[in-house]
């Protein structure tokens, strides 16, 4: 379990990027936490692994306090796939990027290329296996940067604006992806402004502003609540929008998909009016 | 005479073997709104940077067939020249703002120009009101929020008033409300003031009530060239060249499954009123 308590956090410039936050993670969730950017998101984040450490409160990593573990020792429980990827490839080849994280955390040669070749095909980049990090796609970069992580198979999942600048194709995958890291049973922690992504993955969602908690619940609820979400400089999705238009001719403002909004649509409307 | 005419166009950069933009047509009429959409690597920047001139004046490589602008081969004209016909706007805006004030900002490229001083201020002040961005005039853009800056960038290029804007995914970096209010402008400015807007970008939803031409790009080719409803009506929603709002893709599983007759909407209004209205 992930436990942040009152956590405040002061930048050196004097900047307060998080005012008292407290949450708590249990073991195999999906939590997005949402928010403008400047909202505190990345700065949370970055206290998952020990990389900050808060100025008040404190966060627990299965009963570890931050404070007294190593950043090391951290990730191997939990992975952080930050935004840039290209600020943290230094290897020559893609192969030796994934293996290297391995073998700092002292796995066999055996047992690190077992892993290595697992991670990239995941991915789908072992065919790229021998080329240069730089000299891959945005796209690439971003499932590379994943394949580091999930290479050690940390407990807690941690991905920074998994969407920022992806494609339709490489959304897709990125969608399947979490649905695959969670049905084995990881806990994944997202960071994203994207409602259009985040809706279809039906997380539990953390509304972030200013750097305080404003919203903390179920996607079925905080997604279809245009005020909560405007809080956070959040638009409503498309669906919860249309359905709330809709409310007034008795259909349930509820569905999130695509899928349950239209069945919800044509068997409510369908019957009493002419198509 | 359309505005802009690109004529069997492909471009190679400089030490690639795959052609970026193959045997591209595509011409555009004063006052469009267009999207040019595709997965990352289809060649929807390259055309951009074709249509201002970066391409081959900074990006060199083989450049075969022709592109007019107002006339004007982008190729042979001066830089200077051709930034006071096309404006280009930036992915990150922190690439395109060094001043220390908004105001320095904006009348740099001025400056370059020549223009007199009457005429600067006279120029700073309109694309400071017509973006309501007066306040800002004394600060710092690094102070600002992602999407003040943006709008400071784009105050930079329109001071130069040129007829054509070109924007590289302008708010790929945004949150959703800053994306929004940039988007809206863009409509402002090219429905009210008749600016032509060309721009590259990953989200449909926000743009499509506003688009007079959706252009599809895949393998560096023109796939899908039309009306946006036209193209969201033929392009199969399986292959996902681009992402296809969840307001196109219920309309057409309503239809595909369900029997629903209703044109394609563009906004959540037109799909209310088509399920419910008359």
């Amino acid at each position: 379990m992930i436990e942040v308590e009152n956590v405040r956090y002061v930048y050196p410039s004097g900047v307060e990027a998080l005012r008292g936050v407290s949450l708590e993670v249990r073991e195999g969730e999906l939590v997005a936490i949402m928010g403008e950017n400047g909202s505190g998101k990345t700065t949370l984040l970055r206290h998952l692994n020990g990389l900050l450490k808060p100025t008040e409160g404190r966060v627990l990593i299965d009963g570890q306090d931050t404070r007294q573990s190593t950043v090391a020792e951290l990730s191997r429980k939990v992975g952080i796939v930050f935004q840039s990827p290209d600020a943290m490839f230094f290897s020559e080849t893609v192969y030796s990027e994934v293996y290297f994280s391995l073998k700092m955390f002292g796995y066999t040669d055996e047992e690190a290329s077992r892993r290595v070749e697992w991670a990239l095909r995941l991915m789908d980049l072992w065919k790229y296996r021998d080329r240069s990090p730089f000299t891959l796609s945005g796209g690439e970069k971003k499932r590379l940067s994943i394949a580091i992580v999930l290479a050690w198979q940390p407990k807690y999942v941690v991905i920074d604006e998994p969407t920022a600048g992806q494609d339709a194709p490489n959304r897709k995958r990125l969608e399947q992806l979490i649905s695959k890291l969670r049905s084995e049973g990881a806990t994944v922690i997202l960071s994203s402004h994207d409602v259009e992504f985040i809706i279809d993955l039906r997380p539990r969602v953390i509304l972030l502003s200013g750097g305080r908690i404003v919203a903390d619940g179920p996607a079925e609820s905080i997604l279809t609540d245009e005020d909560k979400l405007e809080r956070a400089s959040l638009l409503l999705p498309q669906i919860p929008l249309i359905m709330k238009k809709l409310a007034v001719y008795g259909v349930n403002p509820g569905c999130l998909t695509v899928d349950e909004a239209v069945r919800e649509i044509t068997s409510r409307l369908k019957p009493v009016r002419e198509w | 005479m359309p505005l802009i005419e690109v004529r069997d166009l492909s471009f190679r950069y400089a030490g690639t073997e795959d052609w970026a933009l193959k045997n591209v047509n595509l011409s555009i009429e004063g006052g469009e709104f267009v999207l040019i959409a595709g997965p990352t690597g289809c060649g929807k920047s390259t055309l951009l940077k074709c249509l201002n001139g970066l391409i081959p004046h900074i990006y060199t490589g083989d450049y075969v067939g022709s592109v007019r602008v107002k006339n004007l081969d982008p190729a042979s004209t001066p830089t200077y020249l051709m930034s006071q016909h096309v404006g280009m706007v930036l992915q990150n805006p922190e690439n395109q703002l060094f001043s220390l004030t908004v105001e320095g900002d904006i009348a740099f490229a001025l400056e370059n120009i020549g223009l007199d001083r009457s005429e600067m201020v006279r120029r700073v002040e309109k694309v400071l009101r017509d973006l309501g961005m007066e306040e800002f005039r004394h600060r710092s853009p690094y102070e600002l929020s992602g999407g003040q800056k943006q709008k400071v960038a784009i105050a930079s290029v329109l001071a130069l008033q040129p007829e054509v804007l070109l924007l590289d995914e302008p708010t790929s970096s945004l949150d959703p409300v800053s994306a929004k209010s940039i988007i809206d402008l863009l409509a402002k400015l090219c429905m009210k003031d008749g600016l032509t807007v060309i721009l590259t970008e990953h989200r449909l939803d926000l743009l499509l009530q506003y688009l007079t031409r959706l252009v599809v790009m895949d393998s560096g080719r023109i796939i899908y060239d039309d009306h946006p409803r036209k193209v969201l009506e033929s392009i199969p929603m399986e292959d996902s060249l681009i992402p296809i709002p969840k307001l196109i893709q219920l309309v057409r599983m309503m239809r595909h499954e369900y029997g629903f007759s209703g044109c394609l909407p563009l906004t959540v209004e037109e799909l209310v009123e088509s399920l419910v209205g008359r």
